[in-house]
């Protein structure tokens, strides 16, 4: 009866239109909601600590090969290049600059986007299905204190130093190649890598991951938090938050590197 | 077998009181002026078919939902216009029995009840909390499932730690939604016996959203009929069921054939 006397439904610009925006409107608020309950006690140590391994100590396995592997890559496809004028003594130079200020923070994010932020969707979108989060409300637990607060707080903290971990790995990587064609030590090595790099370098390197650890977490639980139509809803969830994940990664790097080549130049 | 309703109701007392109680969704207008009395120690059962807003009804009596229009007096105080911490106050004194359970997958039975437990009674000794635990497995039959996880419970036992989960805090309010939806004749009258040993043992005020008419004969010391977003009739089951009015009849009907 109801479906035969609903008017129209009306819009203010179109379906597709109305909705983006309400999207926009509503993130904005979850950010918000983030700050305004993260500076706020009870504080949820146990479970920031909880979620600080799931994020931190259970991507070491992939985060170690994936920073190898890069590093080890990365200086291979470089040597033919520099050979060709001479000049594999850079080597160590040009990795430790790629992998400090571009690869390290990058690929460590990419990563965590695709393991943690979806695993976070996936988890509070099951969460959210299955009435987890309002049977939370109901025993006065506040869920987004308890959930949201405190896995994007753990992303925010960890991504840091999985990065720096990410970079040692891959500058290992680095070395082992250097070492087997040039028979460097490895002093030389970390001397001549650390010869180019500045403070703000580092700095930067930081700022992005804590940034980027910021983002994966903030749309993996917005994702979840917001899920709906069941089981596909999750899946869904989860697969919005790797591709969204990894979009403002991009476009975070890209205006990080712009900030930061201006603070580089004289 | 079912047992003999317990009754010690204070008719004087009203824990939740309903006065015009209005919802929407976009165009879809589930409640359309809701009233509701429930008395201290009284089991209310709220009947009808799915998709009439009885669960959106006990979502906004806990806060869950807001009400569009009318008010919503639980223990004295108006549900929509409390703050934040006022309203967790109040929700502790409230149980909620979900649908399906609820459980936290990721934790085993026994986190499951100290969860809540630990959290909203800081001072409580390690000892004491074990003691809670086993009381309240101890009242819904359980004892034996304290280390499993709700993967590895039937959907019996799962209503059941749902509702120990609530229990552990002591409420002074249950709230049942579809307590025994999607189970088997004998565990459904082992669920029904609970709520009566619940409404005895902790002397709570119940509301029990259900289409299971063994359940609120059972289960209820008085029946509203919804129909419409509007109760239609209320009363004891009898008085209900004892109608010529066709539009409770065809419920009656069709539950008992089925």
């Amino acid at each position: 009866m109801d479906s035969i006397n609903r008017p129209p439904e009306k819009h203010v610009i179109s379906k597709g239109l109305d909705a983006f925006f309400l999207n926009i409107y509503r993130s904005a608020n979850f950010v918000f909601r983030f700050f305004k309950e993260v500076f706020r006690p009870p504080f949820e140590f146990t479970e920031i600590t909880r979620q600080c391994f799931e994020v931190g100590y259970k991507s070491l396995a992939l985060i170690s090969m994936t920073g190898f592997i890069t590093g080890l890559v990365f200086t291979k496809q470089s040597r033919p290049s520099l050979s060709d004028f001479g000049a594999t003594s850079w080597l160590p130079s040009l990795v430790s600059i790629a992998i400090i200020r571009a690869l390290a923070p990058l690929v460590t994010a990419l990563i965590c986007a695709g393991k943690v932020g979806s695993n976070i969707a996936a988890e509070l979108g099951s969460m959210k299905v299955t009435e987890q989060i309002d049977a939370l409300e109901v025993s006065a637990i506040n869920p987004f204190k308890y959930l949201v607060a405190s896995r994007v707080l753990a992303t925010t903290i960890m991504l840091p130093i999985l990065m720096m971990y990410s970079a040692f790995v891959a500058m290992m990587g680095s070395f082992l190649d250097v070492h087997t064609n040039e028979q460097t030590s490895m002093t030389t090595f970390f001397e001549n890598a650390f010869s180019s790099i500045t403070f703000l370098d580092i700095f930067t390197s930081v700022a992005k991951a804590i940034i980027f650890g910021f983002t994966i977490g903030m749309v993996g639980c917005y994702q979840g938090y917001h899920t709906t139509h069941g089981t596909q809803g999750v899946g869904k969830a989860a697969n919005a938050s790797v591709v969204i994940s990894m979009f403002f990664i991009f476009i975070e790097e890209v205006l990080i590197v712009q900030v930061a080549t201006w603070l580089r130049t004289p | 077998m079912l047992k003999i309703k317990p009754t010690n109701i204070n008719y004087n007392e009203a824990v939740i009181s309903i006065r015009d109680l209005y919802k929407s969704f976009g165009h879809n207008h589930v409640l359309r002026g809701i009233n509701l009395d429930v008395y201290k120690g009284e089991n209310v059962v709220v009947l009808g078919r799915s998709g009439t807003g009885k669960s959106v009804l006990i979502k906004i009596i806990v806060g869950l939902l807001k009400p569009g229009k009318g008010s919503v007096n639980v223990l004295g105080m108006e549900v929509d216009k409390l703050n934040g911490a006022e309203l967790r106050e109040l929700r502790l004194k409230i149980g909620f029995s979900f649908q399906h359970s609820a459980l936290y997958d990721s934790m085993t039975v026994r986190e499951n009840l100290e969860f809540p437990l630990v959290r909203h009674r800081k001072s409580l000794t390690r000892s004491e909390v074990n003691n809670a635990i086993d009381e309240v497995l101890d009242a819904v039959g359980l004892l034996q499932t304290k280390k499993q996880m709700p993967s590895e419970l039937s959907g019996g036992q799962r209503k059941r730690i749902g509702i120990a989960r609530t229990l552990i805090l002591q409420p002074q309010i249950m709230l049942y939604d579809e307590p025994t939806a999607g189970l088997d004749p004998i565990s459904s009258i082992e669920i029904n016996n609970l709520i009566n040993e619940v409404q005895e043992q902790y002397h709570t005020s119940s509301i029990i959203i259900t289409h299971d008419l063994t359940c609120a004969k059972a289960t209820g010391d008085r029946v509203a009929m919804l129909l419409d977003g509007k109760f239609i009739r209320q009363g004891t089951f009898d008085e209900v069921f004892g109608t010529d009015d066709e539009r409770i009849r065809i419920f009656f009907d069709y539950n008992f054939i089925k």
